[in-house]
């Protein structure tokens, strides 16, 4: 087995407000993850990322088409309790995962629903809250937290499960940046040093630029795929989309259409400073 | 309308072990009209600040001031002052709770006891600022909205009581980057037109560069640095050290400027960067 996920040709409806129709939110979608692969998706608002991911750990079941995680299939009840456990998933909104009153014991609370000894739970909650820099706010009360606060201690919760897959929707959405950076280098450290996959939707293009694959969604099918540089040279059908490219391929195309003649697939400060230094 | 804050200090749950001080004796002044960005760490404290700002907090000491009037003192009718000031929450779109668009944004309005025909006029323009279509959307549900466009209608909810100075908190996280822009150039338009006196709290470096007369820095409840975007981005390790950053095309500024390119170190936008770059190699080929 070399895929940690296998999304084949799914659909999935939604009943909207007072309408007799499904909204199909989610339209043939095709995807393979492979085990320590390190994936971005983006995508507009409403294009149908979060029903995506909601598919891997068996919140959503689909109506058509088939979602594999680890070898197990998501519509085999008897599986569920492996699944949530293989696949761990940081959801957009931190609020709705809050479950303790105090922030040791959120994080502590998926271990110990794993039957994780007391010890360990303690030096992964530790260590799980020293990654995302909440060490201070341990015997604090989650909902009493600022938003970003809270999104680290939802961060933390699913890092002292140790899944091999993680798949966070929008993790950075509320931090300021070196939180942000903070949360992308911990990412990668996990994904690197340990192996685990990663799922990463967010609309920050930035973060993308590291992954080893990037997924654009569109109105609930893939639109494009490949890795970063590949993706981001398409600037016009990223815009196209309401999506965008990092501020240094934003610059390096607008250089480009003022008539230097650049590289269009820029994607790091440093790249675009080597480039320029050749003009003189 | 100007705001002053004298000495303002706010502690959460005094008297508990819990007990926290969010606003650490931060004084400040914004100008009629001006463009505010709020920056600062995750809990640097700035959603309790802009909290107090329109009475829904009540400073442990300290005093806040619009135009000349104490809105900290006893005996305030806080209900004008919320009108006069307008707040956008963080996530605004969990309010939306009416059935319609119009029923939404009508409902600051209609609270304010005017009649229909200035409701109508008033949610019309809310709307248009935003950049919702009204006869599109005005019967449609808020539930049946992407997640950018509640977001708008939720702005628009707050424009519609003509506040005369309006506070955003966060408003395009979680949005995409056509809705983040969209919204943002609304907002550049509003204040253009309308001289609004607007506070705008971000975790974004380039869009407070883009937008904002002055930013105000935050870190752990006080206000620390303070200046025009292009004088407080100069404080770079300072930024870095407590929390933030600098625009990205600033550090591709240094970046050049190490290889010997002699480029403005104010440069905080791409649109400079752009122009400054391209005058650079023009001046070397002559
Ligand atoms: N619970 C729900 N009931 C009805 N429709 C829904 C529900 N959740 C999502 N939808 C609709 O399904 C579509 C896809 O939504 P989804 O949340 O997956 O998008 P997304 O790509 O995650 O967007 P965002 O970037 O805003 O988070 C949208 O049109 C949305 O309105
Ligand atoms: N209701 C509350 N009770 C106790 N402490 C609180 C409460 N709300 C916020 N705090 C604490 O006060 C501090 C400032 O929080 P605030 O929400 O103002 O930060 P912020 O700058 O808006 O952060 P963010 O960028 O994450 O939104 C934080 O340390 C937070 O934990
Ligand atoms: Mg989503
Ligand atoms: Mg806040």
């Amino acid at each position: 087995m070399e895929n940690m996920v296998e999304i084949n040709n799914v659909f999935y409806g939604y009943k909207k407000h007072d309408q007799a129709e499904e909204f199909l939110a989610l339209r043939g979608v095709n995807l393979k993850v492979k085990i320590g692969e390190f994936l971005v998706v983006i995508g507009h608002n409403g294009s149908g990322k979060s029903t995506l991911s909601k598919h891997i750990n068996a919140i959503y079941l689909p109506k058509e088409g088939e979602v594999i995680v680890n070898g197990m299939n998501t519509k085999d009840i008897s599986k569920l309790w492996d699944i949530r456990q293989s696949a761990g998933m940081v959801f957009q909104n931190p609020d709705n995962q809050i479950v303790a009153t105090i922030v040791e014991e959120d994080v502590a609370f998926g271990p110990e629903n794993m039957g994780v000894e007391p010890k360990e739970i303690r030096k992964r909650v530790e260590s799980a809250l020293k990654a995302v820099r909440m060490e201070e706010y341990s015997k604090h009360a989650p909902h009493l937290l600022s938003g970003g606060q809270k999104q680290r201690v939802a961060i933390a919760g699913i890092l002292a499960m140790k899944p091999k897959c993680i798949i966070l929707d929008e993790p950075t959405a509320m931090l300021d940046p070196s939180g942000r950076k903070e949360v992308i280098e911990t990412i990668k450290k996990l994904n690197k040093e340990e192996g685990i996959t990663i799922i990463l939707i967010t609309h920050f293009m930035e973060e993308a630029v590291d992954a080893d694959r990037v997924v654009v969604m569109d109105d609930g099918k893939i639109v494009a795929e490949g890795t970063p540089r590949e993706v981001f040279s398409k600037v016009e059908l990223l815009k196209k989309l309401g999506l965008d490219v990092p501020q240094v391929t934003e610059l390096a195309y607008e250089l480009k259409k003022s008539g230097l003649n650049i590289r269009q697939d820029i994607i790091t400060i440093d790249e675009l400073v080597e480039e320029l230094c050749q003009l003189r | 309308m100007s705001i002053k804050v004298n000495n303002l200090t706010f502690k959460y749950m005094v008297g508990t072990p819990f007990e926290k001080t969010a606003l650490d004796n931060v004084s400040f002044e914004i100008k009629d009209g001006e463009f505010i960005g709020l920056i600062g760490h995750t809990g640097s404290g700035k959603s309790t600040l802009i909290q107090h700002l329109n009475g829904l907090l009540k400073p442990t000491s300290g005093e806040i001031y619009i135009d000349d009037e104490c809105i900290t003192a006893k005996g305030v009718d806080l209900k004008r002052i919320r009108q006069l000031v307008g707040l956008v929450f963080q996530y605004p779109e969990h309010q939306l709770f009416e059935e319609t668009v119009f029923k939404d944004v009508s409902y600051g309005p209609k609270n304010l006891g005017l009649d229909e025909e200035e409701i109508e006029s008033r949610v019309k323009w809310a709307l248009s600022i935003v950049g919702i279509d009204y006869d599109k959307y005005k019967d449609v549900s808020p539930f049946d909205l992407s997640g950018g466009q509640k977001r708008r209608v939720a702005i628009a909810g707050v424009l519609a009581m003509q506040p005369k100075v309006l506070i955003l908190d966060e408003p395009t996280a979680g949005l995409d980057p056509k809705g983040r822009d969209e919204i943002l150039q609304n907002i550049k338009n509003l204040h253009k037109k309308s001289k609004m006196t607007i506070i705008l709290v971000s975790h974004s470096m380039d869009d407070v560069a883009e937008l904002a007369d002055k930013l105000i820095v935050m870190y752990r409840g006080k206000n620390i640095i303070q200046g025009t975007p292009k004088e407080v981005f100069r404080n770079v390790e300072t930024l870095e050290s407590i929390g933030l950053a600098v625009p990205q095309v600033k550090y591709l500024v240094q970046s050049l400027n190490k290889k010997g390119f002699n480029l403005n170190e104010d440069i905080i936008t791409v649109s400079e960067a752009k122009d400054a770059i391209l005058k650079a190699l023009r001046r070397e080929k002559k």
